[in-house]
């Protein structure tokens, strides 16, 4: 193959990064720290996650990766390309056929199965730090369960915009004990969060791995008279007609048009190919 | 140092290392499920899963304690040559072997503090069977109810009910490996 060693890195590494994904997998929500390397692409390019993915990943694994929903971005060829070249894993764009699927900011719509593993490329892991920027603070309030002040800035999201106004990164709650980030997926993702896959988060430069079992239960934060809602724009995908996706919009001219397309651009080919057709694609 | 201690490791590291974590890792993520990892022989008694646990996840940053049987000089040869992984006592090891009995007692192990709830011990406890029957679980990564043939249910129910701190246990026997993290309700 190469003068790499499988997955990059070296066996010290991921024994380390392995040890922390069992103790995250055995206190779900809870962010363990690790002693994360450099990696040959910058902190906030999925640092977290690629060596996440390192350390699971197996010969026999299909991998594919997904940024905001697509298979053909900068971020997600380059990652994809990364572990063809050092683990020599096959790699896919379809999500059914995938058994390890590292994930920036989007959930794949077609619903995960039982022996899939999704990774998160996590920027900020601490659900707190905007509101408590002193580590010590936000660690002593995960371990005396002290959240009041998540629901303080869910409330002044309503008194100041007559609802939660947060739109993605939306705070959960796992099993009843640790408030955690789901990295910036929109709120749209967040019921998908219970999920018969594992779930594992990887935050590189902020050095913490967490995870989610298969069937954790994941409650979002809300108030009884202001209900969680998971929401997206109120159209159709103009390519495909599915009305139960997320959406991207995208500005088509200077005039001002605009169309919305899925973010998943799997979901998207794969009804395309099944013969949905949006209003843009029956017009060509 | 016998010669004993020089074989029995895997033939291909990272690979081989991979998939047994791959197995380690499905039986934490999903309490109940047996899962079959091989590749590594230590010494007798050292059973196959529990060699694979060893040389995947121990290494000179892990100390490991040895109880009752497990503590021979064949298996303290074969850890220290594998994996190079420093001997100690219950209160500090992160990692413990041995049969249920042997282990005790159980409340010796560290449980983590209330800030570093991940700074607890992982016992690897040896089991005469494993069996999807007995105590009944419930919890995160099972999807109703699984079972599982737990060495000791009052110890489980005590140490889930120290959430989120208390050990997390890999239960071994022949090929086979299971695990009971903390998160996990029993009855």
């Amino acid at each position: 193959m190469n003068s790499y060693n499988f997955a990059y890195l070296d066996e010290q590494t991921k024994r380390m990064i392995r040890r922390a994904i069992l103790k995250g997998l055995a206190v779900p929500g809870y962010q363990v720290p690790f002693a994360s390397r450099e990696m040959p692409m910058p902190y906030g390019w999925g640092t977290g996650g690629v060596q996440v993915s390192a350390a699971i990943m197996t010969p026999a694994d299909r991998f594919k990766v997904i940024d905001q929903g697509s298979d053909d971005t900068t971020n997600a060829v380059s990652i994809r390309r990364f572990f063809e070249r050092t683990a020599g894993v096959e790699v896919t764009e379809t999500t059914t056929e995938a058994t390890v699927i590292q994930t920036r900011h989007r959930i794949p719509e077609m619903p995960l199965t039982s022996g899939q593993i999704l990774v998160y490329q996590v920027p900020i892991p601490e659900p707190l730090r905007f509101l408590e920027p002193s580590e010590v603070e936000t660690r002593k309030m995960h371990s005396l369960e002290e959240y009041g002040l998540m629901h303080v800035k869910l409330y002044e999201d309503i008194s100041q915009h007559g609802a939660i106004a947060t739109a993605y990164a939306y705070p959960v709650k796992v099993e009843g004990r640790y408030v955690m980030d789901p990295s910036p997926i929109p709120k749209f993702d967040n019921p998908k969060l219970e999920s018969p896959a594992i779930q594992l988060f990887g935050a590189g430069r902020e050095q913490r791995i967490y995870a989610l079992p298969p069937h954790t239960r994941v409650v979002s934060l809300d108030f009884e008279d202001f209900p969680f809602e998971a929401n997206k724009a109120d159209a159709a995908c103009e390519l495909c007609a599915a009305d139960t996706s997320y959406l991207d919009e995208v500005i088509m001219d200077d005039a001002g048009h605009r169309m919305f397309v899925c973010s998943d651009t799997d979901f998207c080919a794969s009804r395309r190919a099944a013969g949905h057709a949006g209003i843009q694609e029956a017009a060509i | 140092m016998a010669s004993e201690a020089l074989t029995g490791g895997f033939a291909n590291a990272p690979h081989a290392a991979a998939i047994a974590f791959r197995g380690a890792m499905r039986a934490m993520a999903m309490p109940g499920v047996i899962e079959h990892i091989e590749g590594a022989a230590g010494p007798a008694p050292l059973s196959p899963a529990a060699s694979a646990l060893l040389l995947t996840l121990c290494d000179p940053e892990t100390p490991i304690y040895l109880a009752g049987i497990h503590d021979t000089a064949a298996v303290r040869d074969w850890i220290t040559f594998h994996t190079g992984a420093p001997l100690t006592d219950r209160a500090r090891a992160m990692f413990a072997l041995g049969t249920w009995d042997a282990l005790a007692p159980h409340d010796a192990y560290a449980i983590g503090t209330s800030e570093y709830p991940d700074r607890a011990a992982t016992l690897i406890v040896e089991m005469p069977a494993l069996t999807a029957e007995g105590a009944r679980l419930t919890g995160p990564g099972i999807e109703k109810e699984a079972a599982l043939n737990l060495p000791d249910i009052p110890f489980c129910q005590a140490n889930a009910a120290l959430y989120p701190l208390g050990v997390d246990l890999f239960l071994t026997h022949g090929n086979a490996v299971a695990a009971l993290p903390r998160s996990t309700k029993v009855r």
